[in-house]
């Protein structure tokens, strides 16, 4: 008699024609964001060790100007560079070493079998890890007001606004580029997830303007969204930041542009091509222990 | 027969660890991977204080946060070496139940498994302070340097920051892997309180306590001492203590944290055993 209660006859029901196209990539970001969600609220230690303790880090690099007598902008800039890092590292350990883990766990197969887009998949697992994301950058923006001073003088939302919104979409098309490189990697994942923290947090000016290096290592390391991204958020939201900025901010808008649309559609074209490989050399379901 | 299980638990462990983490490339791209990242977190250091100082690295504060910052290389190694290999073996290799069911002693086995961290921590410590010497005007006269005292104080706090792993693997027993390491966003965290990169008197007074309660402190500035001693000099912070007494308070700090540790790993071992823990794996 179980098998025809209604959540399984609805189970039994065929394939929906409607889930094509955009209505189906929107689902399945939702799907996979979803356990990704629920996973959080039911065990919250993410927050000691994703939120508060980074935190903490953050407050050690403000200290370090403080000890020196800088500026106070400079302590602006940490704190700027500190909430910036949680989308670096979400990029880098929610989205691409972590289709190593779902190889890994057997779940890499079931993603490429299943009629969705790969694409979707990543954009699903950076949703669901933006909660933390998000409580981490928040956490450490209200930080740097209430502990160190920190004010945030805007001179245009509407700038402000592009550059976040082209940052985050240049680079998660670069964290989804990323992602198909790792479909090719075994145990390296997770080095190679961990060799590109302190050497983009030093390339990329996290901690201090890029403008201090010089130009052709700065110009170098605006392949990194962020890099551009941070630059151009400082001289909007700081009234002498514009004194420190590598580039004007319309020319970084222009760039951030671009970097978005041949992110985007490189990591496309790379995901197709990589998985193809992948599922030629038999790499999706091996694991190199 | 404890001896010897104890001796081969450590033993294996160290040599698995150590293939672990070697292995997984050839020796060119291991080498870069082992310089670059903390020639890079030093970088951002010796940036931030060469904007705003200007380049003079003459200053008793350059020497300070440099050695600082490279000897605290030890607290993220050696911690995440040990506390990481819970999430490797129990959610990567998916062997931890196997381990506990082998006969060896896992507290130990989980330290042997420390063993390759600290040696690779040990070749960026080294890197770091080489290209201090060599590039950043560091000075440390070799002729001068007190070695026993260096030796003596590496040991102590190598196993004071591996027990504190311990520790560590105990809580990640107990919870889900998430984003980041665990002893690395500790040792992030720690860093604010142990007067790596800048003397404790810049904290806010009420903070200072918790910094005079951790043994990284006391490590640290007898690391610094017992290579420059002038810079011990250049701020208050503990100069009114001989390098006798730092000895003697780091000891019993790492003592009580020690043995804190143990037992907060008996703990959570025992929990973990009870919830059905040891062998979960997370995979939102």
């Amino acid at each position: 008699m179980d098998s025809l209660k209604p959540d399984n006859i609805a189970a039994l029901r065929p394939y929906s024609r409607k889930d094509t196209g955009w209505r189906l990539f929107l689902k399945t970001i939702i799907a996979r964001a979803y356990p990704r969600i629920i996973g959080q609220q039911r065990e919250v230690s993410w927050l000691v060790f994703d939120v508060i303790m980074p935190m903490l880090a953050v407050i050690s690099y403000v200290l370090v100007y403080r000890a020196l007598n800088a500026p106070e902008e400079y302590i602006g800039f940490v704190v700027m560079g500190g909430a910036m890092t949680a989308f670096w590292m979400n990029i880098l350990w929610s989205m691409s070493s972590q289709l190593y883990w779902e190889k890994e766990q057997g779940n890499l197969a079931l993603y490429i079998m299943a009629p969705n887009s790969m694409m979707a998949i990543l954009l699903g697992m950076a949703l669901g890890g933006m909660l933390a994301t998000a409580m981490r950058a928040i956490a450490v923006t209200l930080l740097g007001m209430f502990m160190f001073g920190v004010t945030y003088t805007v001179s245009s939302y509407l700038q402000l606004f592009l550059v976040f919104m082209l940052a985050m979409v240049a680079l998660y098309g670069m964290g989804m580029m990323m992602a198909s490189a790792f479909l090719l990697f075994g145990r390296e994942a997770w080095h190679m997830a961990n060799l590109a923290q302190e050497p983009i947090f030093l390339a990329s000016g996290f901690y201090f303007p890029i403008k201090s290096l010089p130009f052709w290592v700065a110009a170098g390391a605006s392949i990194i969204p962020l890099t551009l991204g941070m630059d151009a958020m400082r001289q909007l939201v700081f009234p002498t930041g514009f004194q420190f900025g590598f580039m004007s901010v319309q020319l970084e808008i222009i760039i951030l542009s671009v970097l978005s649309v041949v992110f985007v559609v490189t990591a496309k074209i790379l995901l197709a091509y990589i998985e193809k490989i992948a599922v030629r050399e038999g790499r999706i379901t091996e694991s190199r222990r | 027969m404890q001896t010897s299980t104890s001796w081969r638990s450590f033993r294996m462990a160290a040599w698995l660890g150590w293939v672990i983490e070697s292995n997984w490339t050839d020796p060119f791209l291991f080498a870069v991977y082992s310089i670059v990242k903390p020639i890079s977190g030093a970088a951002i250091l010796v940036i931030m204080y060469g904007i705003i100082s200007q380049g003079n690295y003459d200053s008793a504060l350059f020497p300070y946060i440099y050695l600082g910052n490279a000897f605290y290389i030890y607290v993220g190694a050696v911690m995440t070496g040990v506390s990481w290999a819970v999430v490797d073996d129990r959610e990567h290799y998916k062997t931890l139940k196997y381990m506990y069911i082998a006969p060896i002693y896992i507290p130990l086995y989980l330290l042997g498994r420390g063993v390759a961290r600290f040696i690779t921590g040990s070749i960026a410590v080294f890197i770091t302070i080489a290209a201090g010497l060599l590039f950043l005007n560091v000075k440390i006269n070799f002729a001068e340097v007190d070695w026993l005292l260096f030796f003596v104080t590496l040991f102590v706090g190598v196993v004071m920051l591996a027990l504190l792993g311990l520790l560590l693997a105990g809580i990640t027993l107990t919870v889900a892997r998430h984003e980041g390491f665990i002893g690395e966003a500790t040792a992030g965290a720690l860093y604010i309180f142990s007067g790596a990169i800048f003397p404790l008197d810049v904290l806010p007074e009420w903070l200072r306590p918790v910094g005079y309660f951790m043994p990284t402190t006391y490590w640290l500035e007898l690391l610094r001492r017992s290579l420059v001693g002038d810079v011990a000099q250049a701020f208050p912070t503990l100069a009114n203590f001989s390098n006798m007494e730092i000895l003697g308070v780091l000891l019993a700090l790492s003592v009580f944290f020690g043995t804190v540790s143990i037992y907060v790993f008996r703990w959570c071992d025992a929990r973990a055993r009870e919830l059905g823990l040891i062998d979960r794996t997370t995979n939102y």
